[in-house]
């Protein structure tokens, strides 16, 4: 595990830069996490954003495609446009939270 | 007289009316045990069915067989659950059981419609193989294909098993290769993942075996559209794949009888503790198997772990007792990789599949996260297993628990 500075605080992150503790995670974080993926966070993002913030809070992992087009309302066409290429993992990347995973 | 209803007779159902037999005072207590099908059928069996490496008749027994004496087996499908009223009606009769506990071990289902155009290709040149049915008709298909792009598809998480994807890339690079016609068959295996292994060691160690038997992976493919007039399979982000043949891991759902009753999340899984494996909303209702949320793989190995916790937690609730045991996630698989040789992985809720031996420390005898001969045996055996101890209830000399002895944490660094 290594520490990253993001937005002026050090927070830890894996060999993916992904944040290993969601407690580090700030708005100001997403808003550098993002650009590293080339997107500009808009008021649609946030939507989405703010929707996996509060799932993973519940549920103690980042949520499935399923999950947050069910959840926030955003199609997954629409999710598509916003987070091109993988939204899951993008959208759980800039949220500070864990990849989806398999068992292996 | 109390009633004791298990919904669905798969293996979580099966095993646990076997414990409870034996572990409820049968003067206080009826157990009835309900399912939809006459026939059981042993899921891990049907990776092998396509290949004609087992025969159809090595995979199913009826489930009568398996139904101790002492527990009532009804024979039909459930139309409703109330929990609030804790009352069930049954499809057959409209018959009307009311309960005092209830077990719900009503599995999980594929759902092809899930995915557009899928429907129209379906059993013609797209196949599934988490059902007997679609895997004997695989099997018909495969008999008659001499070469060309096999694609298979995970639409999405949780699926049974989650290697059997995997097992079925690496079987069908030996499939292939025993018919002699491997040079002229493509194999393409797309998940929605970042790739076919996910966790640091299993990646580290196991990352280049795809590659290794010419396996090409499309990684974070989210599929939108199937087009079977043009045979491609279309993700969200553009991306085409031609295929001859589809082999499809549709989307997971639990039982239409949980949408129905309005029990379930997103995917109609019941929401469980996932260390008590109670309801999360009902104290008189418990869930075993695929029909739970819990964040464990849905396999029959954690079914087996999970219903050791199961029982006493049921037995201390119905004597007022706190619930005490926990269920850590425990699980254990086999990834068979063709050629004669299997992987074994022990997992739990916090740790990722490592190496070392299972399940002893240093006498192993089977190697962890790595090809060998002795799991396949191992995995072949299994079969025996199944019907004869695990089904009935019979404990295995082996801890429930997981347990990090013998497993070495370093094999990243």
């Amino acid at each position: 595990m290594a520490t990253k500075k993001i937005a002026g605080i050090d927070v830890n992150v894996n060999e993916e830069g992904f944040l290993t503790n969601p407690a580090e995670w700030t708005k100001e974080i997403a808003v550098e996490l993002a650009k590293e993926e080339g997107i500009e966070l808009t008021d649609a993002h946030w939507k989405v954003i703010d929707f996996c913030r509060s799932a993973a809070a519940a549920n103690g992992a980042a949520p499935t495609l399923r999950a947050i087009t069910n959840g926030s309302g955003v199609s997954t066409k629409e999710l598509f446009g916003l987070f091109p290429k993988g939204p899951a993992k993008k959208v759980a990347k800039i949220s500070g939270l864990g990849k989806p995973e398999g068992c292996v | 007289m109390k009633t004791f209803l298990i919904l669905g007779a798969g293996t979580g159902g099966t095993m646990m009316a076997n414990k409870l037999v034996k572990r409820l005072d049968l003067k206080e207590w009826k157990i009835i045990l309900v399912d939809k099908d006459e026939v059981h059928y042993y899921q891990p069996g049907y990776l092998f069915l396509p290949f004609e490496y087992y025969k159809p008749e090595d995979v199913y027994q009826p489930k009568k067989k398996f139904v101790p004496s002492g527990v009532e087996f009804i024979l039909s499908d459930v139309e409703l659950i109330e929990p609030e009223a804790s009352r069930v009606t049954l499809v057959k009769d409209k018959k009307v059981i009311h309960y005092d506990q209830l077990l719900i071990a009503t599995g999980t289902d594929i759902h092809p419609e899930e995915v557009d155009g899928m429907l129209d290709g379906w059993r013609q040149n797209i196949f599934d193989y988490y059902t007997f049915e679609g895997a004997m008709a695989l099997r018909g298909f495969l008999k008659n294909f001499n070469g060309g792009r096999v694609v298979l598809n995970i639409k999405e998480m949780p699926i049974k098993c989650p290697v059997a994807p995997l097992e079925f890339m690496y079987l069908a690079d030996y499939y292939f290769t025993q018919r002699g016609i491997r040079n002229k068959v493509d194999l393409i295996f797309t998940t929605p993942l970042s790739g076919p292994f996910t966790k640091p060691v299993s990646n580290k160690l196991l990352g280049d075996v795809m590659t290794k038997k010419g396996i090409h992976t499309e990684a974070e493919f989210d599929v939108m559209e199937i087009d079977s007039a043009s045979n491609i399979i279309r993700g969200y982000d553009g991306r085409e794949l031609e295929y001859d043949l589809l082999v499809s891991i549709p989307t997971n759902m639990g039982s239409d009888v949980i949408k129905r009753s309005g029990m379930g999340d997103d995917l109609h899984f019941v929401p469980t503790d996932k260390e008590t494996l109670r309801s999360e909303k009902y104290e008189n209702i418990w869930v075993i198997g695929d029909a739970a949320n819990i964040p464990a793989s849905k396999a029959g190995s954690v079914v087996h772990y999970a219903a050791e916790t199961l029982i006493e937690n049921i037995l201390s609730a119905l004597e007022g007792k706190p619930l005490t045991a926990k269920y850590d996630g425990h699980s254990t698989c086999h990834i068979l990789s063709g050629f004669k040789k299997s992987l074994l992985i022990d997992f739990s809720y916090d740790t990722e599949p490592l190496t070392g031996l299972y399940p002893f420390p240093v006498v192993g005898p089977f190697p962890l996260l790595k090809e060998s001969w002795l799991n396949y045996i191992g995995k072949l055996s299994f079969k025996w297993i199944y019907w004869n101890i695990m089904l009935r209830g019979i404990p295995f000399p082996l801890p429930p628990e997981y347990s990090s002895a013998g497993k070495k944490q370093a094999a990243v660094s």
